[in-house]
């Protein structure tokens, strides 16, 4: 009874903390509201805090997937196992379309699924159970179902030596499901708040995880339960010449090409999606109304990659306004190469080179 | 040696016969001539019987010749060196990515192609660096194509996990898990078709046991009756997870409910041999067999694995120590008196440094074009244009 108590008084609480968030559009100010707080953690130990947070408030959440039990191959599942029991967190057989689809079984009778795909590259079979089942069953159900409770969590991205199937970036794939939310954290601090609020969220979800960061990032993070709004972009730096968007890893390699772009004059105002749909149009438009020209740049090939929604969409919205065509700086047009990755990739010259021409368009 | 064993026995052999025998060149047969003979009938019982469903195994004595014997033994032992070697090189970051090393295993490709010709279809997943070599492979290419080369099977673009070798029938390496087992089915279909009697072999892990796809495969498998071979390479560890945590049932031979299966000890060539020699016959009468080895690896799953954290050390030595197949096939040969320990030795010795001439010679080739990164995505002609970084003044259009 207790228990129950101090647990509904602790959601209480999160939801103050939510709307607090919802106010502020940045960084700045929750950085100077809790200085002191939190400790130097990389994003597969942030994520891992957001699980064991995950499962402590609600007693119905459970994390599965291949290898979560002993910590999982990246580290993320540590000590969960052992806190919570294995009842709670489970290892799978290797079935990708068997585990989404038990995930969403479980998700339809009001549990939070915490689904685990090894790596995003082998999302693929369970592609049908995503997009057929999870997305539609709310809507074909007419509300009397849904699985809300379904987070699907998977690295993606490229690691340097990862070659055609440990490198993939497929959200552009999952952005074209209306019922699904796509999101991508860009650090551990935002890894932490924005998992919370997948897993919270009533709508299934999927989750993912720059893999490069997983022990490369390192920042600061509050130790409380906190959530970052979703579908709510964040200007990460402030300019007035050209906006950049992006998502994920690939935010690290803007962000020094804003600095070295800055050193030639040029002040770029650099947006992180965070969220890819729902994504926040009035932001990025806001931000595109301000320079007059956009930049957006990821890791997924080209051709059909969410870059292309952006710019058809701030087309739309902001034709007269923009000074250039809008430039997509993204992977090529062939599968992720074994020793041609570092061609393959959008680097900080190529986004340099990108934005001088915007520019001076 | 031979004369030892006449003067050791405590048999009355007459005198006529010592001297006969003394008359008679003191030289044992030399090595290469058992290398050549192949007409010699040795039978060799397998380790283990085997055990069927659905269907009656096929006997536990096997008939093989020296010449077979002495050839499993080089081809096990390069295998061998050729998986070590490629660990150092994987150390020395020479090789990168990941790289699925397949000694304790090397039975199963080796027993595989005694069965069977160039032109039946392999088809295996990402430990695949043996089953090239069995194929006809060269060891150059096996380490360019490891290193990322030029001069690599697959061009230096597939790496480790992407082998293919087009004029024997194999069709690769994939790393999707389990993706290979409905291409293998494929595979028989069309041979079903061209009607010259030849038949796939479809290679999966315990791992893979799991996955939807393989029974997809092996239900229209079944109801074409089609000639395929579902080959389960159940070294017990799917990456990190025993068996018995993966699967309701790890005897996967019987997985295939109604379609019949055998269970072979894999680290006996022999077995494996008369197990596939087997199968072809069964698959292109009946339509598709499951075999299921019993092997071991002792690498962990792939170089990022030690391999010890979810199965003791002594469990890979006693392994090593009671069921390695090189040395059963070398005691074997030791026993059948086909060749001295020493000439053995000698043998591996040579391999080591075709090994490690191999790995030079594959250092040498260069890494592929910047061109080649766009080339093969469609058939050539059919155009990827590439754009420079601003996309407005530099493209080049590729043929």
């Amino acid at each position: 009874m207790a228990m129950a108590m101090t647990m509904a008084v602790k959601r209480l609480g999160t939801r103050f903390l939510i709307s607090k968030r919802e106010l502020s559009n940045s960084t700045f100010n929750e950085q100077k509201k809790n200085p002191q707080e939190g400790k130097l953690v990389n994003l597969f130990s942030a994520i891992n805090q957001a699980l064991h947070i995950a499962l402590e408030t609600d007693p119905r959440a459970y994390v599965f997937g291949e290898d979560v039990s002993f910590g999982g191959v990246f580290r993320c599942t540590t000590g969960l196992a052992d806190r919570f029991g294995k009842q709670r967190v489970f290892n799978t057989p290797l079935c990708e379309q068997g585990i989404v689809g038990f995930g969403v079984g479980l998700a339809a009778m009001g549990n939070r699924a915490i689904a685990e795909i090894q790596f995003a590259d082998y999302i693929y079979p369970a592609f049908d159970q995503i997009v057929n089942e999870a997305a539609k069953f709310r809507y074909r159900s007419g509300n009397q179902f849904n699985c809300g409770g379904l987070t699907i969590r998977s690295p993606y991205g490229a690691v340097g030596h990862g070659g055609h199937y440990h490198s993939q970036s497929p959200e552009a794939f999952f952005c074209h499901v209306p019922g699904l939310k796509v999101v991508i954290p860009r650090s551990p601090k935002q890894a932490k708040g924005l998992l919370l609020a997948c897993i919270r969220d009533p709508n299934p979800v999927v989750f993912f995880e720059p893999k490069w960061l997983y022990r490369l990032a390192v920042e600061e993070v509050p130790e409380h339960d906190y959530m970052l709004p979703l579908s709510q972009a964040e200007v990460i730096r402030h300019g007035s010449d050209i906006t950049l968007v992006g998502w994920g890893a690939q935010l690290s390699v803007m962000e020094d090409a804003c600095a070295d772009a800055a050193k030639d004059g040029i002040s770029c105002e650099l947006i992180d999606l965070r969220t890819l749909i729902p994504w926040d149009k009035e932001t990025v438009e806001s931000s595109v109304r301000k320079t007059g020209r956009l930049l957006v740049s990821h890791e997924a090939p080209v051709t059909g990659g969410f870059g292309a929604e952006i710019s058809a969409s701030i087309t739309e919205r902001c034709f007269l306004r923009l000074e250039a065509p809008v430039s997509r700086i993204c992977g090529l047009d062939t599968p992720f190469p074994l020793v041609f990755e570092p061609f393959y990739l959008p680097t900080k010259n190529m986004i340099l080179d990108a934005i001088k021409a915007t520019v001076n368009y | 040696m031979a004369m030892n064993r006449i003067v050791s026995s405590s048999s009355s052999i007459s005198n006529l016969h010592l001297l006969r025998s003394l008359s008679q060149p003191l030289l044992r047969r030399p090595f290469s001539s058992h290398a050549d003979d192949d007409k010699t009938i040795l039978t060799v019982e397998t380790s283990v019987p085997f055990t069927g469903h659905r269907c009656e195994p096929p006997s536990r004595s096997i008939e093989t010749t020296p010449k077979e014997l002495l050839s499993f033994f080089k081809d096990m032992a390069l295998m061998r060196r050729m998986e070590i070697a490629a660990d150092s090189l994987y150390k020395a970051k020479l090789i990168r990515g990941f790289c699925h090393l397949y000694d304790g295993q090397e039975a199963v490709s080796v027993g595989m192609e005694a069965a069977i010709t160039k032109k039946d279809c392999i088809i295996t997943a990402y430990r695949d660096h043996c089953i090239y070599l069995g194929r006809g492979g060269t060891l150059v290419e096996a380490f360019a194509e490891l290193m990322g080369r030029k001069g690599g099977c697959s061009k230096g673009k597939g790496g480790s996990m992407h082998f293919y070798k087009k004029d024997s029938g194999f069709y690769g390496g994939h790393g999707i898990v389990g993706a290979q087992i409905p291409l293998g089915v494929g595979l028989a279909f069309a041979q079903k078709y061209s009607k010259d009697n030849t038949v796939t072999f479809a290679l999966y892990g315990d791992g893979a046991a799991n996955q939807g796809q393989l029974f997809e495969a092996l239900n229209i498998a079944a109801l074409w009756d089609l000639p395929a071979i579902l080959v389960c390479e159940n070294n017990h560890y799917g990456m990190g997870t025993a068996e018995w945590r993966a699967a309701k049932s790890p005897a996967y031979y019987k997985r295939g409910d109604y379609v019949p299966g055998l269970k072979v000890d894999g680290m006996d060539a022999l077995a494996v041999k008369q197990a596939c020699k087997f199968a072809k016959e069964h698959a292109l009468k009946n339509g598709p067999i499951i075999l299921e080895m019993d092997t071991y690896r002792y690498h962990g799953h792939s170089m990022s694995d030690p391999g010890s954290t979810y199965r003791t050390r002594d469990e890979i030595t006693g392994v090593r120590q009671e069921r390695d197949p090189l040395e059963r096939i070398r005691k074997l040969v030791l026993s059948h008196d086909l060749a001295t320990a020493a000439e053995l030795k000698d043998i591996e010795k040579i391999f080591r440094k075709q090994v490690d001439d191999a790995i030079a010679e594959a250092k040498e080739s260069p890494m592929p074009d910047p061109p080649e990164l766009f080339t093969n995505v469609y058939v050539k002609g059919f155009g990827v244009e590439a754009y420079g970084p601003d996309r407005k003044e530099v493209r080049s259009i590729l043929p």
